[in-house]
Order: C-alpha cells, then structure tokens, then sequence
C-alpha cells in the first residue's frame, strides 16, 4: 500500500503548458503516474504530447477536466498571484487531493484557500512542498523519482532538498519507502505533520516512518505528542534549523522563529520526550531506521 | 518586509483610524523645525525596525522645540538591536488616560487573520499573554466572511466599559482589518491605543509587517522598503531572488533548498566549525545566480572558505557547475572552495568542474568536515 497517491491515481495538471508544469508531466508521465488531463485557460482543446507519444487533452477549466476524464487529484504548477485560485477551482470541482507546488502563494489567500479546501473536505498538499511519491506507483509532482525504491518506510518532510538528502541515504542503505510526502515550508499548510503520520498509521505496509522537521511553528510538538498517544510503529526524526538566529525568515516562508517553542531545540526535546530518537545529522537517519526496522 | 512605525501610520490614516499628526526627520534641525511647528510637547521616536526602542532611549518626550532638537541629535545615529537610526518620528504628545492593545497577525493553527486585543496595552502583549493571559481577547477572523460587525464590538467591549468608547474602538477595530487586508500586511499592532482625557480613541503607536509574497499588489508599499536600513549583500540577494541571511562564522555556504541549507549549516556547527551565513540558491538555478551567490558570500570578509552543497532536483547538477566557473572567472576569488554536486545531471556537472581543474565530493558530510578544516586552517 502507500498514503494519497498510488496506481489509483488520476492527475490532471493545472498550469500544463508552461515550463515547469510540462517539465514536470513529462518525468511524471515517464515515472508511470496517469496524467489524464491538463488544464490551462485559453488553451482548452490542445493537446499534450507524453515521453513516449501518449496525448493527454488539454482543458479550459476544472469542471470540464474532471467530468471528461475521471480525475481525482490535481497538481498545481500555476504562477503565485494565480495558484489560491487554481486551487479552490480544484476543490470545486471534486478533486479529492490537490498538490500545490508553488512557492510564494500571499498567505491570506491561502487561508481563503484551505478555509474552501475544509468546507468540501478536500485534502490539500502544500504550497510550497515538493510533492508526493509512492515509489513503484506514482509520482505527483517534483521529487527526483531515481532517488527512491519501494519498502517499508513512510518519509514526511517539510523541505524538498533535505528529503531528497535523507532518502537517497535510505535507498543507498537499501531500504525502501512506501511513500515520500513532502508537505511544504510555507506558514499556513493544509496537510501537516500529524495528517500524514494519522494516513500512514492506517497504512499497512508501513513499518517506520521518518519526519524531518525545521523552525518554525509548532507543528512537530503537535506532531510529537499524537506519535505517543496514537502510533504504534517507531519514528525516527531530524530538526533543521539548530544555528538558525530567532527573527528571521531562512528561506522558506514558515521557517522563521517567532517565539521561544520555535526553535530546533525545543522541537528536538519535544521529539526525544514522546520517543522519536533524533538524528544529529541526516546520515544518522539510515543507522536509527535500522535499529527502527530491526526492533 | 517591516516597515516603519510613520510608515504604518500612513496606512492606518488611510483607513480612516484616528492617529496624531507627524513628521519625519533625518536632522536634529529639521526636528527642530517639526516641533516648532506643531508648538507645545512633541514626543522624538527613532523610526528603526526593532522592538523596544523606548528602552533603548529611542523615545523622548520634548517639552520645547530646543528641546527636540537636542533629543533628536542623541537618537539619529544611534544604534537600536544593531539597527542605526537614520530617522525620527516628531509627533505631538498626547494627553494619556488609559492604553490598550489591538493587533491581528496570521494564526498558523487557525490558519487565519487573528485579533488579538487587551485592555492591557503599552506593554509587550507576549508579557501579557505570560503574566495576566484572562487580559486578552481572541478572536480568528473567518477569511470566507472577514469581520463581521458584532465581532468587532465583541472586542471593543473588552476594552472599554463607555459605551462612547465602545463605539469608537469598534470603529477602530474594523478599520484596522481594511488596513491589514487591503495591506497585505502579516501583522499588524497598535500599541497604544490610547484614550485622551477628551474620550478620544487614539493610534499613538504602530507597528506593521507586510507579507513579501503579496508585495505585487500594492507597488506603492513596496517603496516603503528601507533601502538604507538593508545591508548590500541582503539586498543583492533579493535582486537576485536568493535567500540569504548573514551569521558570524567564517565558512560560507550556497546551498540549495532551505532545508537542505540550514542542514548544511547545522553539519558545519556538528563538525565545530561557525556557518558564515544561510544561502539558498532556490530550484530554478541559472548560472548567472550563483555567480551572484558567489559575490554576496565572498563580500562578507570573515569567510574562510566557500562550501558548495548541491542536491540536484529542479536545480541541475551542469546548470550549477557552469555557475561555479562563471564565478571564477569573473570574481577574484581568495577563499578555497570545496563542493559537492549530486543529483539531477550529476556526471555533466562534474565534467564542467573537472575542465576547470575543481573536483566534487559526493558526500554531504565529507565536504563540511572538509570546508571546516581549510576554514579552522585559514
């Protein structure tokens, strides 16, 4: 099994024709996932070419994509001013899971966003993530597909680069992951730490699962406690973020210490009292998995 | 992006919110000038983005314009939380009977503007939320409805038992939701809200931050950006659109992905080395960034040496490579440079290097234990 996306999956891509939205198709398609639509405005009635020939219709609008093709989850790839409207024109129309790529989204349009999302009980991924893989599966949106392999542990991370980091040291190690979830740096989410740790406990072939955490928020406190209260398989975690400087803004838009359980410390000490044990550093991920696996 | 507390007043005037009159000076004569004008006491502010400037010494009351004068020559030039004060706030004093707290900032959890008000104001809200948290008032804003008219006096009634000042303060409340949301603004404080002996609800202070990503809607707050006030390599960085915050270490890093960078940044500490700065050079990575990259970090003088740490996703492997060259050829660069490229066209970034006599490592922690020791050796 694996979490939100699988060989299931029907993806219709919003903001296709530009240049990473087809970028992205193509190493989606390539991967295996079901691209059955794309979606531009203006540019309805087009069609996308696949790495091996394949067309995939290009529609106007969401409504017509989904009642034409059976789509269930959508990836957007549409510029920051446009995506919170890109999103809740996915949640209108039925989309069940809607992965949000795109950096530097106005926050208040994303609480306008996930207010929407909430009311039609649709699950959104991001902004601002990298996407999610169940290796073997699919694969909805960017994360490196030849850095994964199939196996027992659940990934869930809110950085791109640093999962890509931990994963490659898992694969390398040989052991494989059910899926990678890489749930976004902004300040306002809609799927966090706790959604994918409750959707991967209810997943059976998942035996293990890795959350790597930052600055900012408190969503890994949160996410620390249900782990004690709720799961029952091991965690194993890393904290970005230890010689970060309180105030300001390191690169992604949530990571920012704006109070005193901000900081990397404070998340680690929250990890290590509800017994996830803490990497030092992002190779001691693999040695800690193992003894995880091995127990 | 903060913005000045004049700055902030701009907007709440703008929308409608009763705030004295003032003016900016960048001269203890012009100060002069101001308060002359007005007559009477002024109040000096320094106009720096950092809190507690009152403790500081930053805020003084001037009960003649000579007064002032001398006030604003100790303060212009002053430096507040490392910030120097290029410019004053004179304003008239107000008469004082009592000062609450209003400001709505955006809710992580609640994922949502959110008030946050206190009959308690003129003093930090956090040590209000700490010592009399029953002090404060809640309340999240629905964003599918904004604030609705009973919420705004549900608030104002926390503050004031006076149904006048009731009136006036809800008044007040539901300008300042216009002024957040018309703003783009993340966080918006009054602190004071002031009551004037005459039964006037007053602004006397604010203090506002507005989120980046919203910036393109409102071009005339984004020329409130204080150009003076932001070092030069924060401000290459943003032309450059790269992340980069400077630190007191000595081994400079350019990394991509922010996680991935304060990673990098943890490992450097891990092996007893200082990070000299956080740089992501984001996904999309044309040389000609990290030739910008290369400058910003080698402007700092502190820096050893120039860690490279690249996981190619987005970014490719080549595109980075051909960056480093560029650098190096175009930069006169002292500090030894030690990189590690991996991922997306890996081979062909590794190519690139080796034509220019520059290997990689592949390994995120040999290349730190190794910027670490050329840093501890320079």
């Amino acid at each position: 099994m694996a979490i939100f996306v699988d060989e299931n999956t029907k993806l219709v891509v919003q903001g296709i024709t530009g240049r990473d939205g087809s970028f992205h198709t193509l190493q989606m398609m390539e991967y295996g996932t079901a691209v059955v639509a794309g979606v531009t405005p203006g540019k309805g009635g087009a069609t996308f070419y696949g790495p091996n020939g394949e067309s995939v219709p290009i529609f106007n609008a969401m409504d017509e994509a989904v009642s034409e093709t059976g789509a269930n989850t959508s990836v957007v790839y549409v510029p920051p001013a446009f995506a919170s409207g890109a999103i809740e024109e996915a949640v209108d129309a039925g989309i069940s899971l809607v992965v949000a790529i795109t950096e530097g989204i106005p926050v208040l349009d994303m609480a306008r966003a996930h207010a929407f999302a909430r009311d039609h009980a649709t699950r959104v991924l991001g902004p601002n993530c990298p996407g999610v893989i169940s290796p073997g599966k699919a694969k909805v949106g960017i994360i490196p597909d030849q850095i994964v392999t199939p196996g027992p542990v659940g990934v869930i991370s809110r950085s791109g680069t640093l999962t890509y980091e931990a994963v490659i040291q898992l694969t390398n190690a040989g052991i494989g992951q059910t899926t990678c979830v890489g749930i976004g740096g902004d300040p306002l989410i809609g799927t966090n730490f706790v959604d994918a740790l409750q959707a991967f406990s209810e997943d059976s072939e998942t035996e293990a699962i890795v959350m790597i955490g930052e600055i900012g928020g408190t969503d890994e406190q949160e996410a620390a406690e249900w782990v004690n209260e709720h799961l029952d398989i091991p965690v194993v975690g890393f904290i970005a973020g230890q010689t970060a400087p309180p105030g300001r803004q390191m690169g992604h838009a949530g990571a920012i210490i704006s109070g005193s359980s901000e900081t990397a410390e404070e998340k680690t000490k929250a990890f290590e009292e509800n017994g996830i044990s803490v990497a030092p550093r992002p190779v001691d991920i693999v040695g800690l998995i193992q003894d995880a696996l091995a127990s | 992006m903060n913005i000045h507390e004049y700055q902030a007043k701009e907007i709440l005037r703008a929308s409608g919110i009763p705030v004295p009159p003032g003016e900016v000076a960048s001269t203890a004569d012009a100060a002069l000038a101001i308060a002359e004008n007005y007559g009477g006491t002024v109040v000096v502010k320094a106009q720096v983005h950092s809190g507690g400037r009152g403790k500081a010494g930053g805020v003084k009351l001037a009960a003649t314009p000579f007064e002032a004068r001398e006030h604003a020559e100790e303060i212009l030039g002053m430096t507040i939380s490392g910030l120097v004060v290029e410019k004053v706030l004179v304003t008239p004093a107000e008469d004082i009977a009592s000062e609450a707290y209003v400001g709505i900032l955006v809710d992580r959890k609640a994922q949502a503007a959110t008030y946050i008000v206190s009959a308690e104001g003129g003093i930090d809200i956090e040590e209000v939320a700490h010592s009399n948290p029953d002090a404060i008032r809640k309340l999240i804003v629905d964003p599918r409805h904004g604030l609705l008219g009973h919420q705004a006096y549900w608030l104002a009634n926390s503050l004031y038992e006076d149904p006048q000042l009731v009136r006036q303060g809800a008044k007040i409340i539901s300008q300042l939701y216009s002024a957040f949301t018309g703003s783009g603004a993340s966080m918006v404080e009054i602190n004071p809200l002031i009551v004037t002996s005459d039964g006037e609800v007053k602004a006397i202070d604010a203090k506002m931050s507005i989120d980046d990503s919203e910036l393109f809607r409102y071009p005339e707050i984004s020329k409130y950006r204080d150009l003076a006030a932001e070092p030069w390599a924060e401000a290459k960085a943003r032309e450059a659109d790269l992340s980069y915050v400077k630190l007191d270490g000595n081994v400079g890093c350019c990394v991509n992905g922010a996680g991935l960078a304060m990673a990098t940044m943890d490992l450097v500490k891990y092996y007893g080395g200082e990070p000299a700065n956080f740089l992501d050079i984001g996904g999309s990575s044309n040389p000609e960034k990290v030739v910008a990259a290369v400058e910003i970090i080698t402007s700092d003088p502190n820096v050893e040496v120039i860690l490279f740490n690249i996981f190619g996703g987005i970014t490719r492997g080549d595109d980075v490579a051909r960056g480093i060259v560029e650098a190096t050829k175009r930069i006169d660069i002292k500090p030894p440079l030690v990189i590690r490229l991996t991922g997306t066209n890996e081979k062909e970034g590794l190519e690139i290097l080796a034509g220019e006599g520059l290997s990689a490592f592949t390994s995120m922690d040999e290349v730190v234990e190794r910027a670490v020791q050329l840093a501890a050796n320079g």
